[in-house]
């Protein structure tokens, strides 16, 4: 829902960042969002199509890599994913005390260009 | 070719912002509530009745989130709080740097509790660190069953859940099983509360875990 404005301000990041590199033509920008973070690929990739009008990104494509909800149970230490179910309780020893380690990722890992 | 890595988070500005929000909550002992649902599920009149109940108890201030009215801040002003109107004309949901700027208007410091009701929306909100101390969903009878597992980030971040409209539970589908189950699973620590917003049902119990909030966060 808010994926135009999350996008416009990762534009506004990365040409801050052009600048500083001396990078004038930006040809890959890589986002990672995690699959509990309210942001959807899809509507992260039309808006970057629908925003990418100058000279810096025009030529650019958009990689989004997507991470699983992986969560860490806090009593018997073990790592597992969650699901669609979103059940949020330790497969192993059925603890509820879990801590989410992935899935909330909303971030630039890096951009290339010349 | 240059290849320039950024690990750039990017809500950061707001990271940065909500935690200075949680620092001043902090420094002037008053607790925050951030109260989030669907448009319609009964945010503004569980507040009401909240406030009815509180008020003489607690000095209570509230942050009104909408996109252009002021018809909620209206009501509840009408309770004799402090009330400070946010209209984010058309954004989706309150940031914390929309929150942080209303503070020149609203005596932080002679409150013990201020609210901040979110725009009416179960998905952008859930992103937004406000930094209030606690995120309490609100979730109506007439909604439907499907919520939690459809908007699994704002319930896994809720500390306590309001299901509201019970009154209107005998003439609904909504099983309360299901959706305690699906809670349990999602967010197993999170308190649920029977309210009606129209019958004042369940709003003791409600207010009652706020106050042992507010005092928790004074000690």
């Amino acid at each position: 829902m808010h994926e135009f404005s999350l996008m416009s301000s990762m534009m506004d990041t990365v040409r801050e960042s052009a600048v500083q590199n001396n990078i004038m033509q930006v040809e890959k920008i890589k986002l990672v969002i995690g699959k509990l973070s309210m942001a959807l690929p899809d509507s992260l990739q039309f808006a970057f199509e629908a925003l990418k009008k100058d000279e810096l990104f025009q030529e650019a494509v958009l990689e989004i890599e997507e991470k699983e909800i992986t969560c860490l149970c806090s009593n018997c230490q073990q790592s597992f994913m969650v699901n669609k179910n979103y059940y949020f309780v330790c497969p192993e020893c059925a603890s509820n005390k879990v801590e989410i380690i992935g899935g909330r990722e909303l971030y630039i890992d890096f951009f290339e260009g010349e | 070719m240059v290849q320039v890595r950024m690990e750039s988070n990017i809500l950061g500005a707001n990271e940065l912002m909500a935690r200075k929000n949680r620092n001043i909550f902090s420094r002037e002992g008053v607790l925050a509530v951030n109260l989030m649902s669907s448009p319609g599920s009964g945010k503004t009149t569980i507040l009401e009745k909240t406030i009815e109940s509180l008020n003489g108890k607690i000095k209570i201030g509230v942050i009104e989130g909408d996109l252009y009215t002021d018809q909620d801040a209206k009501r509840i002003e009408q309770k004799g709080v402090h009330v400070i109107q946010i209209n984010t004309e058309g954004t989706c949901h309150l940031d914390a740097g929309m929150v942080g700027k209303t503070f020149e208007q609203i005596p932080l410091n002679e409150l013990d509790i201020v609210f901040i009701e979110n725009v009416g929306n179960l998905v952008c909100p859930a992103e937004f660190d406000l930094g209030e101390d606690l995120k309490v969903v609100v979730i109506s009878t007439a909604e439907g069953n499907d919520k939690p597992l459809k908007y699994p980030l704002i319930f896994r971040e809720a500390k306590a859940v309001l299901v509201n409209k019970i009154d209107l539970l005998p003439y609904t589908d909504f099983s309360l099983e299901k959706i305690k189950e699906d809670i349990a699973g999602i967010n197993p620590s999170a308190e649920i509360f029977l309210v009606s917003g129209r019958t004042g049902q369940g709003i003791n119990e409600w207010n009652q875990w706020l106050l042992e909030e507010v005092k928790n966060k004074k000690s």
